[in-house]
C-alpha cells in the first residue's frame, strides 16, 4: 500500500532567513554564454510581489543536467550544479545571472529548446508553482515540444524571455500569476 | 531521445488547491486558468542535489547558535523521510525555520508585539543519513497572530523544505503539532482536502525519543513522491 503524500503548504513571508539565495553562476569561469534575465512578479490586480522565491533548476551549456539520471553523453562542468534561488525584491522584482543551458533530449527523437525550469514560492502560493523560461531569439523555440503542449501562441508567448535591444544576453521575463496576461504554469 | 522513468502524479486530495478561498491572499496569487499537464522528461526527473556538503556542526540544533540558551520548552524533532512506497530518502538536505517561543520571527517583517530572543535565530539544516532519518534540538514555536481574518492566529508550526532527488520532488510544507486547538480554524492547515493528509503535517509525541530531565520529543515524517519502476542508472 502506498504512503499518502506529504502536503504542501505555503513557505510563507518569513522565509528569508531560514532559506539562503543560491547564485546559479559560483564563479565567472563557467563556460557558456552568460545571460542575465530580469524582471518582476505580478498577481491578479497587477500588484508587484514582494515576498516570492524563485529557484532554478537547468541543464549547462551542452545540455547536461548535473544529476546521475542524466545519462546524455554528454559532459557536466565542473562547479555547476544548475540550481539556484533568487529572492524578489521590495519591489517585486528578480534577476537570475546564469549561462545559457543548452537543448536536451525529449522523450521522442529530437530535443527540447533551451529552457530554464522555474519553481515559484511566496506567501499565498499554497504550493509551488512549476514554469519554464525559454528564449524568444533562440531558433529551436519554435519547435519545442513542451511549447507545443501549449493552446495558443498568446499563452506559449508568457514562457518567452524577449531579448534586450543593444545589450547582449540580457532578457527580460515576467511572471503573472493571474489575469490577462497569466503565466502558463505546468502540472508536474 | 530519453525516455525517463517518471513519478507517480499527486493524488490531488493530498495537496492543497492554489485558489482556496479561506486564505484571502491566495485569491490574486493563484492561476484562472488550468495547469498544463508536463510529460517527465529529463527536465522533470533531474534536481538538484544540494548542500549535502555544506552543513555546519550547529545547524541542525537550534538551542546551540549563540552564546546562550533560547527561552521555550526544548524539544527533538526527528523523523524519516521516504518515498510514498516506503523507500528511505538518503542524503536529502532538510531546512527549517520558526518562529520563536514568543511566536516572533527574527524576520524583520514580523511585527508581532512579542519579544524577540537573542538566543534564538529559528533556522536549521541538516542532511538525511542512509536510511533517511533526520533528527532537529530547537525549541517549541509559538503561535502567532497574522492578517487573514479577525483574530487570525497561525497554530504552532516548523516551515520544512525539502528537495528529494528530482525537479517534480520539490517540497515545502510545514508541520504542526499534536492537540493544538487553533489547527481546526486555521485555514492554511484546512487547505488540504483529504483529512488523512492534513493528519500526516501534525507530528506526534515521541516519548521514547525524549531525553530524560533535558527535552521532550515528536515525530514527523516527511513522504516525497516516488515512481512503481526502479531508475536506469547506469
Ligand atoms: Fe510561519
Amino acid at each position: 500500500m502506498k504512503k499518502i503524500l506529504t502536503s504542501s503548504q505555503t513557505v510563507g513571508p518569513f522565509f528569508h532567513f531560514g532559506l539562503k539565495p543560491i547564485a546559479v553562476l559560483s564563479s565567472e569561469d563557467i563556460p557558456g554564454e552568460k545571460i542575465t534575465i530580469t524582471g518582476a512578479v505580478l498577481d491578479g490586480t497587477g500588484a508587484r510581489v514582494n515576498d516570492a522565491m524563485i529557484e532554478i533548476w537547468q541543464a549547462n551549456s551542452r545540455g547536461k543536467y548535473d544529476h546521475p539520471e542524466d545519462q546524455q553523453d554528454r559532459q557536466t562542468t565542473p562547479g555547476f550544479t544548475g540550481f539556484g534561488r533568487v529572492f524578489v525584491n521590495g519591489d517585486g522584482g528578480f534577476e537570475i545571472k546564469t549561462i545559457k543551458p543548452g537543448p536536451v533530449d525529449w522523450l521522442e527523437p529530437g530535443q527540447q529548446a533551451p529552457h530554464i525550469n522555474i519553481s515559484l514560492f511566496a506567501r499565498g502560493v499554497l504550493r509551488r508553482m512549476a514554469t519554464r523560461i525559454y528564449f524568444a531569439d533562440d531558433p529551436a523555440t519554435g519547435g519545442d515540444p513542451v511549447l507545443n503542449l501549449i493552446d495558443g501562441p498568446g499563452r506559449r508567448n508568457t514562457l518567452l524571455a524577449q531579448p534586450v535591444d543593444g545589450r547582449p544576453g540580457a532578457y527580460t521575463w515576467n511572471i503573472v500569476l493571474k489575469g490577462e496576461q497569466e503565466t502558463v504554469f505546468f502540472e508536474v | 531521445m530519453t525516455k525517463p522513468t517518471a513519478y507517480n502524479r499527486e493524488a490531488s486530495e493530498t495537496q492543497p488547491p492554489l485558489n482556496h478561498p479561506g486564505y484571502g491572499s491566495t485569491a490574486e496569487r493563484s492561476p484562472g486558468k488550468p495547469l498544463v499537464l508536463l510529460p517527465h522528461s529529463l527536465s522533470e526527473i533531474t534536481g538538484p542535489l544540494y548542500g549535502q556538503d555544506s552543513i555546519g556542526p550547529n545547524d541542525h540544533d537550534l538551542t546551540r547558535q549563540h552564546d546562550g540558551e533560547p527561552i521555550g520548552q526544548r524539544i527533538i524533532v526527528a523523523g524519516k523521510v521516504t518515498d510514498e512506497n516506503g523507500r528511505p530518502v538518503p542524503d536529502a538536505l532538510i531546512e527549517i525555520w520558526q518562529c520563536n517561543a514568543a511566536g516572533r520571527y527574527i524576520h524583520e517583517i514580523d511585527q508581532h508585539d512579542a519579544p524577540l530572543d537573542p538566543n534564538f535565530t529559528g533556522a536549521g539544516r541538516c542532511v538525511t543519513d542512509g536510511e533517511g532519518n533526520y533528527r532537529f534540538i530547537t525549541i517549541e514555536p509559538g503561535a502567532y497572530p497574522w492578517g487573514n481574518h479577525h483574530n487570525a492566529w497561525r497554530p504552532k508550526h516548523i516551515h520544512f523544505s525539502l528537495f528529494g532527488n528530482a525537479f517534480v520532488t520539490r517540497l515545502i510544507t510545514q508541520m504542526y503539532f499534536p492537540g493544538d486547538p487553533l489547527l481546526e480554524l486555521d485555514p492554511i492547515y484546512l487547505s488540504v482536502p483529504d483529512a488523512k493528509a492534513r493528519e500526516g503535517l501534525v507530528c506526534a509525541f515521541d516519548l521514547e525519543n525524549t531525553v530524560p530531565g533535558h527535552a521532550l520529543a515528536y515525530r514527523f515524517d516527511i513522504v516525497l513522491r516516488g515512481r512503481d519502476q526502479t531508475p536506469m542508472v547506469g
